[in-house]
């Protein structure tokens, strides 16, 4: 059973204590930045008059987790997607792929890490709530296993199907998400992708990827065989006796 | 052995270039002090919402793609057994063996943490694409460097490990057929996981297949214009009883992608980004155009083909092309679904113009001091 968050935007008035929280709980240096940084793992954002929080999602299937090369982003059985800054190279690889665009880099630091959301995995090991939820004032942002998220956001929406758009977030994008959100306005007039695909995007690559095996064994048969064919047809060729086979040193 | 007749046997002008070439140098290691003491954000146009520019399109893509040329001709010669084209493995061999180098040293300027490159040792993910890549392409960095160490202990006068080689090569040259198939491939398998991101004129679940056959295209390219630049550079003639097939072999292949590219446009149902000249179409029509239809067109004139310029012209057509749709994929195709516009800074070409310039430089010590292109055949030779 995993664990995530509910934001709802049409409860939140951002007064940004989601963001002090997470900097103090993260101890993350600095001010809060206006959008998303590596030190700065979550915002509010005003667009179109509705606040929208800026977080990772913590994927059911994290694009990131995939296609990261040495395994620093793990996605743990509770739910939240980690990272590891004591294995990762730099890559950049997460932030390409990631179809929510969450992982930020640290350009300005000559020992650069990436930064994004860990939906503090301490507290929730603990079975505690996140800080953000913690600190939200006004029940925008709310904690508890995704379950329980789903259906207090249909809830939410069944109740005052007026104030909201009937689509909550997160349920189907990219494979669904830990994080589900509800809102007044479309979604992508708050800035969120909707052009995600349905299917988590690691399942494209495993595709090709899983057939590696059987194609190196059957190219590898096919080379050897084209060479066997080819060396045999030469030796024929010089009569018997020649005991050529495969290339001799180079003639010049 | 005298196709060399329709081109300027105009010698290059040594001092010019080495001027050039300190100065490039100069700059190269100025930018490297700055990138490793200031970070990726103060040499680099790069941000949190472009995370990958022409380090990885160009350095990584092109380069690891130019260098299909090795692979390819390995193959023929060993494989298919068609000896006569032994004249230009060597040449083809460093070449592909320094391509590769170059772009590993530009992943060390690219990665954030590039004392960390091994870290792909020990750290496995085998979903992840990248994982792969690294693998095959330490892989087969090191049978280039095996392929051609004969070379090397030839010059030395080391007989035995030379002739290990020799025996071994088979082997060898099949396992470097298919790392290079499968890491070729696997540079289109990187951008599979951004369909929301890579624009339909370029995305498309073939990328994999695109990439292959567009790197043999254009690794045969290369070795037609290295062979234009060495006769440039050193004086030696042009091969062109063993060129002109191999340009009929790159038609083929660059016929074949052509064809597959437009279908995929075709199911993407891309024809009004081309036919409004979007940003997007623009760039793919001058990718296509250039480096695709006029090449083959051209190429497939036996008359041009057979004529020295005509070849070399429509191989660097074919290697423009490619480097262009490698810049697309990663770039022009990326900008509108990331959001961002990006062009290189300086210190970015810098960067990669060094490491190609340094390239150069080895190629040409190398053939200076080892046994690269066969014998007789310099100029005023027999
Ligand atoms: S939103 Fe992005 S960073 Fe967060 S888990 Fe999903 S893929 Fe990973
Ligand atoms: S930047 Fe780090 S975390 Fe992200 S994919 Fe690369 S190695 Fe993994
Ligand atoms: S879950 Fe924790 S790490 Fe994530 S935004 Fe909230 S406070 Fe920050």
């Amino acid at each position: 059973m995993s664990v995530g968050l509910l934001f709802d935007s049409t409860r939140c008035v951002a007064c940004g204590a989601c963001s002090t929280a997470c900097k103090e709980q993260n101890k993350l240096p600095g001010p809060v930045d206006p959008e998303p940084t590596a030190r700065t793992w979550t915002t509010v954002q005003t667009l179109e008059g509705q606040n929208v929080r800026r977080l990772c999602m913590h994927c059911l299937v994290p694009t990131c987790v995939s296609v990261c090369p040495v395994g620093a982003l793990a996605r743990t059985p509770e739910g939240p997607v980690v990272y590891d800054g004591g294995k990762c190279m730099g890559c950049r690889y997460c932030m390409m792929a990631c179809p929510f665009g969450v992982p930020k880099y640290e350009w300005d630091k000559p020992v650069p890490v990436v930064g994004k959301c860990i939906l503090c995995t301490s507290r929730v090991k603990e079975g505690r709530p996140t800080a953000c939820a913690e600190a939200c004032p006004y029940g925008a942002t709310v904690f508890g296993t995704r379950e329980q998220l789903a259906k207090e956001a249909r809830k939410r929406i069944q109740e005052s199907p007026s104030a909201y758009r009937d689509h909550i977030y997160g349920l189907g994008e990219a494979g669904g998400t830990g994080v589900l959100m509800i809102a007044a306005v479309p979604f992508e007039k708050l800035g969120l992708r909707t052009d995600v695909p349905k299917d988590p995007p690691a399942m494209r690559t495993w595709q090709v990827l899983a057939n590696i095996p059987d194609f190196v064994a059957v190219w590898g048969c096919f080379l050897y065989g084209v060479h066997w064919i080819t060396a045999r047809r030469e030796e024929v060729a010089s009569g018997p006796g020649a005991g050529g086979h495969g290339p001799e040193g180079r003639s010049s | 052995m005298n196709g060399s007749t329709a081109l300027p046997s105009r010698r290059l002008n040594w001092g010019f270039w080495t001027v050039v070439f300190s100065i490039l140098v100069v700059a190269f290691l100025g930018v490297t002090v700055l990138r490793f003491s200031k970070g990726l954000g103060a040499v680099t146009h790069l941000n949190d919402t472009f995370p990958w520019g022409i380090w990885i399109g160009f350095d990584l893509l092109c380069g690891v793609g130019l260098a299909a040329g090795a692979f390819t001709l390995t193959a023929v010669v060993h494989l298919f057994n068609l000896k006569r084209f032994e004249p230009i493995v060597r040449p083809t061999i460093l070449t592909g063996f320094l391509g590769y180098t170059f772009v590993i040293l530009a992943l060390l300027f690219d990665l954030g943490q590039p004392w960390r490159i091994w870290h792909a040792i020990i750290y496995w993910n085998p979903h992840s694409v990248m994982f792969e890549v690294a693998w095959c392409v330490m892989l087969y960095t090191t049978v280039l460097a095996i392929e051609f160490s004969p070379v090397v202990f030839e010059r030395l006068g080391w007989h035995a490990p030379a002739r290990l080689v020799h025996r071994m090569i088979t082997p060898l040259v099949i396992a470097g057929v298919i790392l290079s198939t499968l890491h070729q491939s696997s540079l289109g398998s990187l951008y599979l996981i951004v369909p929301s991101k890579l624009h339909p004129l370029w995305y498309s679940p073939l990328l994999p297949l695109f990439f292959y056959i567009s790197a043999i295209g254009a690794g045969i390219g290369m070795v037609v214009l290295e062979s234009y630049m060495s006769k440039r550079a050193f004086g030696r003639n042009l091969e062109m009883e063993l060129l002109e097939p191999l340009a009929r072999a790159m038609v083929v292949a660059l016929f074949i992608y052509g064809l597959m590219r437009l279908q995929a446009i075709n199911r993407n149902q891309c024809w009004g980004d081309i036919a409004s000249f979007s940003y997007e179409g623009k760039m793919f029509l001058v990718e296509f155009v250039l480096g695709v239809v006029l090449p083959v067109a051209m190429l497939s004139f036996r008359r041009i083909r057979t004529s020295p310029s005509g070849l070399v012209t429509g191989s660097f057509l074919a290697v423009l092309g490619f480097v262009m749709n490698r810049l697309n994929v990663s770039i022009t195709g990326m900008e509108r679904g990331l959001g961002a516009r990006y062009s290189p800074a300086l210190m970015e070409y810098t960067v990669s113009l060094g490491l190609v310039a340094i390239g150069m430089a080895v190629f040409a010590f190398a053939v200076r001091y080892l046994n690269i292109f066969p014998e007789g055949q310099r100029e005023g030779g027999s």
